[in-house]
């Protein structure tokens, strides 16, 4: 046992040492960060003052339409082609065209001219001021109050939250296959990762030829095990480290550029639902908070959702499977290394360790999330090569106890059974040297007597 | 007493037999040849010793005992492919090897310290392996292999890979060991490499041991009484006590190898020859541990 921890502390130090796990530890979150703050960025050069020409035939708005910090309005009066022709010599960012034809009862044929596509965000914006000034028209018309109309609206969004009982149900199913899809990617790229690391690894000893020396000194098995768990160790060091410095990165990114973190989902409805009481609130902040309350609501029934999910269970069981699923690859990672001489030679045999792995994670989001009970979800969470990524999408659905025990129970089978095969392979594998290996004569080493 | 010994070991591979019925004893102290040619079974016969892999049948026995796990620690062992982490700096390496080997941190750590003093190699210990040229890697990899001071110590061509003035460091430092009295084996295909070195040999041929003993008696045992004569004058042998086997001569100077018949010593022959020719040199013919191992090899293979 004191050899085996030996190993795994060196094998974990020279790797936790290299520049490039440094490297790519501390990058991996900076990148986040980057990915985080640069499109906000981006928002906010893009935003500074756009200025709208209006050429109002009608009237009806002329200096109604209100000023904004980052949005001015420049009137005009004349032809639309003049008024084209002003336009082109300016650099405005659009020219608005109200027709004479409008009418407020059927507010149609209002026209944006620009040198390049509108966005979105000011077009939405435009459309929502004309809509308040229409709208108010139409209050004038019908003398009604307009504050009236929003109690109402707040009434009417109360009945809302009632109906999105009913749409809770879709929320759940969103949010039960994030949490299990998530679980499942995870796994994947662990294995992955850190498989090839263990074979390089392999192959590194056999290559400096310093593998004759640690087995005069320890068991060939021993050097197996010492390297795939210090690897792991290395694997689960850069998850946590990643999650650390993830949440560090993006509070310091917070407070240095002022980008808000998402208010919670409470705070979120509260101001919602206070800018559309509120009466004086500006029209174009009342859109955007009644906006950012739907996507409050939304948020928060995800958040119900999740926590109305077995996170205990889905943290054993992703426990479980990651480390289930990276000892039954890794072990066969690890005699494919010992079983050739260079990297280009693993091809043949990294393909069928590769399919299942693959299968597994296309399957799981496709026919597994369609159906998470049925026959291949079933199987493929059962039989221990599909298991440790099939059973983590199945697991937030809610799985049978006799299913989830007997996959763990055939994952343990499984990598003992790998880790035995691996064992037999390593041991014969590592000390040959210069042969082209086949299957043929992988089989036979299984049974070697060394 | 005998520090190892070997009791009719077989080893075979699926298309061949590595080794067939070997057996033979080392004494404790001693150096050991391990000689045989390419593909003989001495590195066969070298990873049973140390455990890398097990007999098919037979036994070997360290210190009396049969060989298990615990002998590990007293085993020294240098590859004939020599080998380290090469992203590694010496000094981890060293420290982790001895560990490895069941040395506690500390006396690793102040073992290190003797031998590196002792090369004058303080500077590496902080260098990658790869930053080493090859003949200092051997240097580390050779401390390596006796660091941990083992009582048996096996080198598997010890020698190559050195040049001349680190192959003397290292067969100096090898005699030392011995003198500490560790046991060395050496097994090696050069033959004449080590033949000054040994003690006792154990030649090796297609998997059986051919022959084994004390270097000297083996020696005495195939000398063929033949002694070569230099010197000046015409050489005339005519006593049926010599025959000469051979004979060349140039500008007055003879050389002929003459054989000792019907037990006749040497100083008969040497009385002989100074009354008829002026000798400058009288050699006794000794056979080489390759020419007894090439006599052996085809005597066998014409029995």
């Amino acid at each position: 046992m004191h050899k085996i921890w030996l190993i795994i502390q060196r094998e974990y130090l020279t790797r936790v040492r290299k520049k490039s796990f440094i490297i790519m530890t501390l990058l991996t979150p900076l990148l986040l960060a980057a990915f985080m703050v640069i499109p906000a960025w981006l928002v906010t050069i893009s935003d500074s003052a756009e200025t709208v020409m209006v050429l109002d035939e009608t009237g009806l708005f002329a200096d109604k339409l209100e000023d904004k910090k980052d949005l001015k309005y420049v009137p005009l009066a004349g032809s639309l082609d003049q008024a084209k022709t002003v336009y082109q010599e300016t650099d405005y960012t659009a020219l608005l065209y109200i027709p004479k034809a409008f009418d407020i009862n059927k507010p149609d044929g209002v026209i944006i001219y620009s040198k390049k596509n509108t966005s979105l965000q000011t077009q939405v914006r435009l459309e929502n001021a004309l809509e308040k000034e229409i709208e108010n028209q139409r209050f004038v018309a019908s003398g009604m109050d307009r504050s009236t109309l929003e109690k109402m609206k707040a009434n009417i969004s109360l009945t809302a939250v009632s109906i999105s009982d009913e749409g809770e149900k879709d929320n759940n199913a969103v949010v039960t296959s994030i949490a299990g899809v998530a679980g499942a990617v995870i796994i994947y790229f662990f294995i992955f990762l850190y498989g090839v690391q263990i074979m390089r690894g392999v192959i590194e000893e056999k290559t400096n030829r310093i593998i004759e020396v640690m087995i005069s000194s320890v068991k060939p098995f021993q050097l197996m095990m010492g390297k795939i768990v210090g690897i792991a160790a290395v694997g689960l060091t850069q998850f946590l480290l990643w999650i650390v410095l993830s949440l560090v990165v993006v509070g310091g990114v917070q407070s240095v550029f002022g980008v808000k973190p998402p208010p919670t989902p409470l705070e979120q409805m509260a101001s919602g639902r206070n800018a559309e009481l509120g009466e004086d609130v500006d029209t174009d902040e009342a859109t955007q908070a009644q906006e950012e309350s739907e996507a409050a609501k939304m948020v928060s029934e995800g958040m119900t959702a999740f926590s109305n999910l077995p996170i205990g269970l889905i943290l054993v069981c992703f426990l479980f499977y990651f480390l289930g699923g990276y000892l039954l690859y890794g072990s066969l990672f690890g005699a494919i290394g010992a079983a050739v001489d260079n990297e280009t030679d693993t091809q043949q045999f990294m393909f069928p360790i590769t399919i299942p792995l693959i299968i597994s994670f296309i399957m799981s989001y496709t026919l597994v999330l369609k159906n998470p009970d049925g026959p291949v979800a079933f199987w493929m969470s059962i039989i221990p090569l599909t298991s440790p990524i099939v059973m983590m999408v199945r697991v937030p659905f809610g799985v049978p106890a006799w299913e989830l025990l007997l996959s763990m129970a055939l994952l343990v089978l499984g990598f003992i059974f790998t880790t035995w095969i691996a064992a037999r392979i390593y041991r014969v594998g590592i000390l040959m040297y210069g042969k082209k290996i086949n299957y043929k004569e992988l089989s036979k080493w299984l049974f070697y007597r060394v | 007493m005998s520090i190892l010994k070997i009791d009719g070991v077989t080893k075979r591979y699926s298309n061949h037999t590595a080794l067939d019925n070997v057996s033979f004893e080392i004494p404790a102290g001693c150096i050991f040849g391990l000689l045989g040619p390419n593909g003989a079974g001495k590195t066969s016969l070298i990873r049973i010793i140390t455990q890398i892999t097990g007999a098919d049948s037979g036994e070997v026995y360290f210190k009396g005992e049969r060989l298990k796990p615990n002998h590990i620690k007293d085993i020294g062992y240098l590859p004939e492919e020599r080998g380290l982490y090469k992203k590694m700096k010496v000094g981890e390496q060293l420290l982790y090897l001895a560990q490895l080997k069941g040395l506690s941190k500390q006396e690793a750590t102040a073992r290190i310290k003797e031998w590196v003093d002792r090369f004058e190699i303080k500077e590496w210990l902080g260098k990658n392996i790869e930053d080493l040229s090859k003949g200092m890697q051997q240097k580390v990899q050779f401390i390596a292999t006796v660091m941990h001071e083992p009582a048996l110590i096996i080198l598997d061509e010890p020698f190559s890979g050195f040049d001349p003035i680190n192959a003397n460091l290292i067969k100096d430092e090898i005699l030392r060991l011995r003198d500490r009295g560790a046991t060395i084996i050496f097994s090696t295909h050069r033959m004449e490499s080590v033949e000054e070195l040994c003690d006792y040999i154990a030649l090796i041929n297609r998997a059986h041991k051919v022959l084994d003993g004390p270097v000297k008696e083996i020696k005495d045992a195939y000398k063929t009484d033949t002694f070569q004569v230099i010197g000046n004058g015409q050489l005339l042998v005519t006593s049926p006590d010599f025959e000469v086997l051979e004979q060349h001569e140039s500008h007055g100077v003879f050389r002929a190898n003459v054989k000792l018949l019907n037990n006749t010593s040497p100083n008969n022959l040497l009385a002989y020859l100074i009354q008829r020719v002026e000798v400058h040199s009288f050699v006794e013919l000794v056979p080489s541990i390759n020419d007894i191992f090439i006599r052996k090899v085809t005597e066998t293979h014409h029995a």
